[in-house]
């Protein structure tokens, strides 16, 4: 027990765990956006491989850092659009069409790849995000990115609680039909939902090439997207807490890495470490989500006169 | 009085649905400070008309006017926007959200960067004292009673300026006290200068409630009258109409007593059900005919007294099976839910409760040559339009489905049936075919239970009539032998105390 209380008085564990939350923090912020508006986004996971991709390759072909993270957001955005129309106005099946859009979005990062650079055996590297060195050894560790990432939890939460839109799109989520008896466009809401949470969600990819590593591998994103699928459920569809679960996840994210290497790890077997977290989130998962508030209209589509 | 500003002028609103004229030169007027009931049956033309006022519609002919000035046709917006505001009867609410954020809800524009909500609570804290409306604004609306997120409503419409509340059927969902409780709202609105249009079929609350009352039958305005010159049974007769029931249906045959019910439930329901008759249940929904309708369906069991079949006890284990087994027809109330599997082809839906039959199967295996042309015979002699065998039921229109459930019944050979509300929400055309299917049937000796809405569909077809009211069950009555304004007294409760 001593190695944790050591491992959690480093500076360099937090400022992992920051690092570690960034990606997750923007995926689940895409997700919840889209969820509150009635639609689940299984794209997620093929949303964040293609958006790693897009910011990696536009900032190599000599694009600024920061374009770089709007190309990704623009991709993003594109798939959502793609999504968000078979989902909305067409009503299709959202289990089938995100996993569609995770295979597709997937598949069109490798053929471009491919495509770009054809005879690399491995990826070239770029120069990332650099730590802002401010704040301490913990927030100066981080790069502008994360910092973004936790103001795009203050304004989405903003959004969803303060603002007419936002009120709009929760009550998309709850019963288009009291949005629509208002004269409001349910499409236009729960599109303009989709598209906006997936560009967020390939912003979340993009950290992974542009911040936390400098290069574009195919397997970074790794069920990242399906993390934050469950995430959402473990905030109970909240900002605030969907945060707090993606702290906690980096948390048990961070100190497995570094039980590994104290007395415990010669103990147990590596692969129960990196178990550890998933193990945790879902007991977590289990405790929380028993009082979680589900949209009523989640994956219900939107037909105008029906009942 | 009539010297009131007019808010609301409906002027020679005609809708024409094929051969069906749904509204016939309409006329109506709502005056300032004024109460009107647009009183009906199921079918006169109300949901129609309120449509073409609300702009789902366009009238084939006449106007429709808002404080003096025409509103254009076919614009949903252009009601609530000249201040008429309505009161579905199905509340289009979000359960999540609080009642503020309910009444918030499209009420600013969408890129305003920021909710008004203390401007809001202010207003609504101000319209609830003015109308005497009491409720939490921070309430989350599911966990409100239905007569709370009525008032949520009331409350949407006032906080959207209306000067003009249109209910439709307010009370149909309400308990006794909570519908008093609306009255004295929506009186209290009257006394502020706001107008009310209510829309009922209920005799007893128009004359609680109405100033005037505008009476409609089979699309066209049956009487106008102001309320306190006048009373329930003549509203009754304006209603239903002055035709004498039951002329145009030969009376049956009574036979012997098929089904037959003794106490059950413990309130007193006896009922016999003849062969060779057709017994009217007529009563205002919602006053026990669905519990009836279940236990003789086999969705449910009787809990008390007792239920025979052609004489003998019914067994322990009724369910839907054994009551088509013991053969009886079942038409059900809701078509699309209960009626037929949708997404089913009408030869799947036409065997649905009898696809174990050796004609239909061959040990576990579907006979799907044989189902289709039983399919394809049930859609040739019952007269179903629409598509063949292999079409999607959810395809087909109302009157249409209905045909095909009607064919599934009447081709197995019922000895009982169940016919609730058979022609609810069917064109006339349908509706006289439908009928004139169940008094064949009861010619060839089947023992039908008519339970409807619409007391004239009842007088005319009936040879005994029951009326249902509060779980209770009148005595049976024999053609002739009750005017539409006893039994209307019936139906509303009044009978069974002089009776007891």
């Amino acid at each position: 027990m001593m190695e944790i209380f050591d491992i959690l008085l480093q500076a360099s564990f937090w400022a992992a765990v920051l690092r570690i939350a960034s990606p997750l923090i923007f995926a689940t912020m895409g997700e919840l956006i889209c969820e509150r508006a009635g639609v689940l986004n299984l794209g997620i996971e093929g949303i964040m491989v293609i958006g790693a991709f897009t910011g990696w390759i536009a900032v190599y072909a000599g694009l600024p850092l920061w374009w770089g993270v709007g190309a990704a957001l623009l991709a993003g955005m594109a798939f959502g659009l793609l999504h968000g129309v078979l989902v909305v106005p067409f009503g299709l099946s959202q289990h089938v069409v995100g996993l569609g859009i995770t295979l597709l979005a997937t598949a069109t990062a490798s053929f471009a790849y491919r495509l770009i650079l054809p005879e690399v055996t491995s990826p070239p590297k770029i120069e990332p995000f650099q730590p802002l060195g401010l704040f301490g050894p913990i927030l100066g560790a981080q790069t502008a990115l994360t910092y973004a990432a936790f103001g795009v939890v203050a304004v989405v939460a903003y959004v969803l609680y303060r603002t007419p839109l936002g009120l709009a799109l929760r009550a998309c989520g709850d019963n288009p039909a009291a949005v629509a008896a208002q004269g409001l466009s349910v499409t236009g809401l729960r599109l303009g939902a989709v598209m906006v949470g997936s560009g967020l969600m390939a912003v979340g990819g993009a950290f992974l090439t542009l911040s936390a590593f400098s290069s574009f591998f195919f397997e970074m994103v790794n069920g990242r997207g399906w993390i934050c699928i469950a995430l959402v459920v473990f905030g109970g569809w909240g900002p605030g807490k969907a945060l707090l679960g993606a702290m906690l996840f980096a948390g048990f994210d961070a100190l497995q890495v570094r039980l590994q290497q104290t007395g415990i790890g010669e103990i147990l077997p590596y692969q129960l470490f990196l178990a550890l977290p998933y193990i945790l989130s879902i007991l977590a998962l289990i405790l929380m989500s028993r009082r979680a508030q589900v949209p009523g209209a989640l994956m219900i589509p939107f037909r105008k006169g029906e009942r | 009085m009539q010297a009131q500003e007019v808010v609301l002028r409906l002027t020679g609103i005609t809708k024409r649905f094929g051969p069906v004229l749904a509204n016939d030169g309409i006329d109506l007027a709502l005056h300032r400070g004024e109460v009107v009931a647009l009183l009906g049956e199921n079918g006169a033309g109300k949901t129609t008309l309120m449509n073409i006022l609300f702009g789902q519609y366009r009238a084939d002919a006449g106007d429709t006017q808002a404080f003096g000035a025409a509103l254009p046709p076919g614009q949903p917006r252009a009601a609530l926007m000249a201040g008429i505001g309505m009161v579905h009867q199905h509340f289009t609410q979000c359960g999540a959200l609080t009642v503020l954020e309910n009444i918030m809800l499209g009420r600013e524009s969408l890129w305003q960067t920021r909710l008004g909500r203390a401007k809001a609570r202010a207003r609504l804290a101000q319209l609830m004292a003015d109308f005497g409306l009491t409720v939490d604004p921070d309430a989350r609306v599911g966990d409100l009673s239905v007569g709370e997120r009525q008032r949520v409503e009331i409350l949407k419409a006032l906080y959207g300026e209306a000067r003009v509340l249109i209910l439709d059927e307010p009370t149909a969902v309400l308990t006794p006290q909570e519908a008093e409780a609306l009255f004295v709202t929506l009186r209290r609105l009257v006394a502020q200068g706001l107008s009310v249009l209510f829309i009922s079929h209920k005799l007893g609350e128009v004359m609680a409630l109405a100033d005037r009352c505008v009476v409609l039958r089979h699309g066209r305005v049956a009487g106008a009258v102001r309320v306190a010159e006048t009373n329930p049974a003549a509203l009754a007769a304006m209603m239903v109409g002055g035709d004498l029931p039951g002329q145009a249906v030969p009376p049956g045959r009574p036979g012997v007593v098929l089904l037959s019910l003794r106490n059950v439930g413990g309130t007193g329901v006896d009922l016999d059900l003849r062969a060779g008759t057709i017994t009217g249940l007529a009563g205002v929904s919602g006053n026990g005919q669905a519990a009836l309708a279940d236990l003789i369906s086999g969705l449910a069991r009787p809990l008390a007294g007792q239920m025979t079949l052609g004489g003998q006890a019914v067994p322990a284990d009724w369910s839907p099976r054994r009551a088509v087994q013991a053969g009886v027809g079942r038409i059900p109330e809701d078509r699309h839910r209960q009626g037929v599997v949708g997404d089913f082809t009408l030869a799947e839906n036409a065997v649905l409760e009898r696809y174990g039959e050796a004609g239909f199967a061959r040990g576990p295996f579907l006979r799907r040559g044989a189902i289709r042309d039983f399919a394809a015979g049930l859609i040739g002699k019952y007269d179903v339009r629409g598509g063949g065998p292999e079409t999607a039921a959810r395809g087909l229109s109302g009157g249409n489905m209905q045909k095909v459930i009607l064919g599934r019944v009447l081709e197995a050979g019922p000895k009982i049936i169940l016919a609730n509300q058979p022609v609810r929400g069917l064109d006339v055309g349908a509706i006289a075919y439908v009928q004139s299917q169940l008094i064949a049937a009861r010619d060839q000796g089947a023992a039908v239970l008519l339970i409807s809405e619409d007391l004239n569909e009842v007088l005319d077809l009936s040879d005994v009539v029951h009326v249902i009211s509060k779980g209770r069950l009148s005595p049976g009555f024999a053609r002739g032998e009750k005017t539409v304004a006893e039994l209307g007294l019936w139906m509303a409760g009044e009978g069974f105390d002089h009776a007891a």
